[in-house]
């Protein structure tokens, strides 16, 4: 009988300590599947990020670090550039990676370091308690935008993958979601793209995820999913942002 | 022995070499040597002076406050430093482009016009070589010979063939103010 | 036969880590550290080895985080406010016990201050710099020489305590050219096999490098264990070079370029017939505490020199309890010390 649905051996045995409706457990899933289906388990070095995800090496089965707050992309330059042939990723919030770490994963992306980012835009803080992120949207209510959020006083949502999408070190930029079946069979693939690309040294790929968080934004796990579709959708369209192997 | 010496004129006059060259060649003869350069905002045709130390012992400042000797290229430089020259110090002066007569009691004054000696064998780049030719014979730290190997091992390490062509014209600038 | 050569002092560093077999040197433009960068920009690919100019200091520093992850030896340059950039990657590099050498070519403070050579930055370094409760190894060069030996050494030290090591140097050494002795070695830069590093679990446990410890006391018991690994640097590493203190009366303490006019001054004093010695300190941290607390009991003073407003005095004076007096001059702001300055000094305590 052939096996069709298994535990991924890139996670490890545990229980993912995100809040229920969280998006992160599907986006580690996916992660492992790609991994374990390119059989680079042994040659993967992740790099976790501060924020939800700062706990990852608790359930990723295989050789992870923890960098500073947005410092992942430096951090995987000193790893890829030292062991080329190794299979470097690194996973961000968008705090940790459009603000704090702006200008690290700018010049990494520009650099086309050969390397995966895995990108969680949920428009919000989630670990420090629910504050506002560079992607926050306008009138979004957070802990540190009270009234909504002010284009005159907080600038407008980053749409950081079309930024940096326009440099020419990247190779690949996706933006996805989980918020429902069918979008997270294309969010996998565009991670699997993602580490494809690395693995045939493409050079820089990244896959932006949209991915729910119902505690940072006050709705229910049912609600989050709509509100990915209904409010962040529209401001972050899904789709290919770049990719340099249809372009030639 | 022991030789507090600051080279000082226009940046492109060739001074950092200068200073480099006498350091080499005094390392080469056994002695103790520091080489320290004006650094800083970089600008071409800015002031650059530097400062060499020569001695048997240990040295200690490589910031020569009160030099024993100076080689100054230009007018800005003459300013500014000649007053800081010790008794009985010596002091070469490119006549060529500085007027100035300088009347200090208890100083040695060489003026030569080094620029254009350079000038004459070709190149007033080699400028520096003249007034460090006349250096070496007033202090005697190095005969012309070491000088002159000295020199030809420091251009050939620099391993651009029209390196090589300065040789010559290096040489002969140095040979030109060891007897002028 | 070793051989003499002459070099700048930025030059003898990169020098010496390339004789150290470092393989990834991350930097950023500042002046008056820029020729070391060059001189690796230039070395580093004939070697095989990895140069990046990086976009940051702080991006930098966790470059050099994640190449020493791989086992490599590994190094980052800047100068004083570069480094202030850098103290959060230093402080996550201790809390990881990731070995790195971070060179510091000290220039006049505080804020962008000048390109002066300077001493500002001995509490930066000493005290651990960056966030928690942490030491590095703070090496001093004194000359162009030891900006080569105290850089190999350096290297040493960052793998046997598996520690960021700093070479706290200056502006005036890092610019300055002095003839040097050095050996050209079979150098080694295969990546040693160290049973903490990450380069893909094959054939072994995955493994983590991290510095977030939330567990109920995991953090204090994390503590208690790198305070171990901090004693152990204490009683065996400490480094102080003594000059003509067995019959002083009064002793200079000074460290790096400061060091270079204490000596002077010693021997100019000597020459006048003052019994003056001096002390220095190679090893900042740990700092030399025996060596001046028992020479201070000897001793009618202590007279501390620092191109700063007296930062290193702290520690001479918790070495000395109160066993003698200790006095200080000392010039900011990238300003030198003068030989003769400094004998004054001395005049006016022996009177």
């Amino acid at each position: 009988m052939k096996k069709l649905f298994s535990y991924p051996d890139s996670l490890k045995k545990a229980r993912f300590s995100y809040c229920p409706g969280c998006g992160h457990g599907i986006v580690h899933r996916l992660l492992a599947e790609v991994i374990d289906e390119f059989k680079i388990r042994e040659k993967t070095i992740g790099i976790a990020p501060v924020g939800c995800a700062v706990f990852a090496y608790h359930y990723w089965n295989f050789d992870v670090t923890e960098a500073a707050h947005g410092r992942p992309p430096a951090v995987a330059t000193g790893i890829k550039r030292v062991l080329p042939d190794r299979i470097v990723f690194t996973y961000q919030g968008d705090g940790d990676l459009a603000s704090i770490g702006a200008a690290e994963i700018l010049h990494a992306a520009n650099r086309g370091e050969n390397i995966t980012v895995i990108f969680i835009n949920n428009a919000i803080y989630g670990m420090t308690g629910g504050q506002m992120a560079p992607t926050t949207l306008i009138g979004q209510k957070t802990w540190t935008s009270p009234g909504g959020r002010k284009a005159e006083l907080s600038g407008y949502p980053m749409k950081i993958s079309e930024a940096l999408g326009q440099l020419d070190g990247v190779h690949y930029i996706e933006r996805v979601a989980v918020n429902n079946p069918e979008n997270v069979l294309k969010a996998k693939k565009a991670i699997k793209k993602a580490f494809k690309n690395q693995i045939a040294n493409k050079g820089f790929s990244l896959v932006e995820v949209l991915s729910m968080c119902p505690v940072g934004w006050a709705v229910t796990s049912v609600e989050a999913l709509r509100w990915i579709e209904e409010k962040l959708i529209p401001v972050y369209p899904l789709g290919v942002i770049r990719d340099k192997s249809k372009s030639t | 022995m022991f030789e507090e010496l600051i080279i000082a004129g226009y940046g492109g006059q060739g001074i950092m070499f200068c200073g480099t060259l006498l350091a080499h060649l005094a390392m080469e003869e056994g002695l103790n040597v520091t080489f320290f350069p004006s650094y800083g905002a970089e600008m071409r045709g800015g002031t650059a002076n530097c400062r060499v130390v020569i001695s048997r012992e240990e040295i200690g400042s490589p910031m020569v406050k009160n030099p024993s000797s100076l080689i100054i290229f230009n007018k800005p430089s003459l300013i500014k430093f000649s007053g800081q020259l010790k008794e009985k110090g010596l002091l070469i002066i490119n006549s060529s482009l500085v007027e100035e007569e300088i009347v200090k009691e208890g100083i040695e004054v060489i003026r030569v016009p080094v620029t254009q000696i350079a000038q004459k064998l070709g190149n007033d780049k080699v400028a520096n070589m003249v007034a460090l030719g006349v250096y070496i014979r007033q202090k005697g730290i190095v005969s012309l010979e070491s000088a002159i190997k000295g020199l030809e091992s420091i251009l050939l390490l620099k391993d651009k063939e029209e390196k090589k062509n300065l040789i010559e014209i290096n040489r002969e600038a140095l040979k030109s103010g060891f007897n002028y | 036969m070793k051989k003499r050569i002459l070099i700048r002092g930025n030059d003898a560093i990169g020098e010496g880590a390339i004789q150290s077999g470092c393989m990834a040197y991350f930097g950023y433009p500042i002046t008056p550290q820029n020729e070391l960068t060059a001189y690796m920009a230039k070395i580093m690919p004939k070697i095989g080895g990895v140069f990046i100019q990086a976009e940051s200091e702080i991006a930098a520093i966790n470059m050099v985080f994640g190449a020493s992850l791989t086992g490599v030896r590994t190094m980052t340059s800047s100068s004083s406010p570069g480094i202030s950039l850098k103290q959060e990657g230093i402080s996550y590099m201790a809390a990881c016990q990731l070995p790195g050498v971070i060179v510091n070519v000290q220039r006049g403070g505080p804020g962008l201050g000048n390109i002066a050579g300077s001493q500002g930055d001995y509490f930066q370094a000493t005290r651990g710099g960056g966030h928690g409760d942490y030491r590095t190894i703070v090496l001093a060069p004194y000359s162009v020489q030891e900006m080569f030996d105290l850089t190999c050494l350096s290297f040493e030290l960052a793998d046997k305590y598996r520690s960021p090591v700093m070479v706290l140097s200056d502006g005036v050494v890092g610019q300055m050219l002095e003839p040097i002795h050095k050996d050209d070695k079979n150098v080694e830069r295969k990546i040693k096999d160290k049973d903490w590093i990450l380069d893909g679990c094959k054939g072994r446990e995955p493994r983590m490098v991290r510095s977030l410890l939330l567990g109920e006391e995991e953090l204090e018991k994390y503590n208690w264990e790198l305070n171990n690994k901090y004693k152990r640097i204490k009683e065996q590493e400490i480094r102080a070079e003594l000059y003509n203190v067995e019959d002083a009366e009064i002793v200079i303490i000074a460290y790096g370029i400061a060091a270079r006019m204490g000596k002077q001054a010693v021997k100019e004093a000597r020459r006048q017939g003052l019994k003056i010695g001096m002390i220095r300190p190679i090893t900042l941290w740990p700092f030399p505490e025996q060596i001046v607390g028992n020479i201070a009991q000897k001793v009618n003073s202590i007279l501390v020199i620092e191109m700063s407003l007296g930062q290193m005095i702290e520690d001479v004076k918790l070495a000395v309890e109160g066993k003698t007096k200790v006095h200080f001059y000392g010039r900011p702001g990238g300003s030198v010390l003068e030989v003769e300055e400094i004998l004054d000094k001395l005049r006016e305590i022996s009177n």
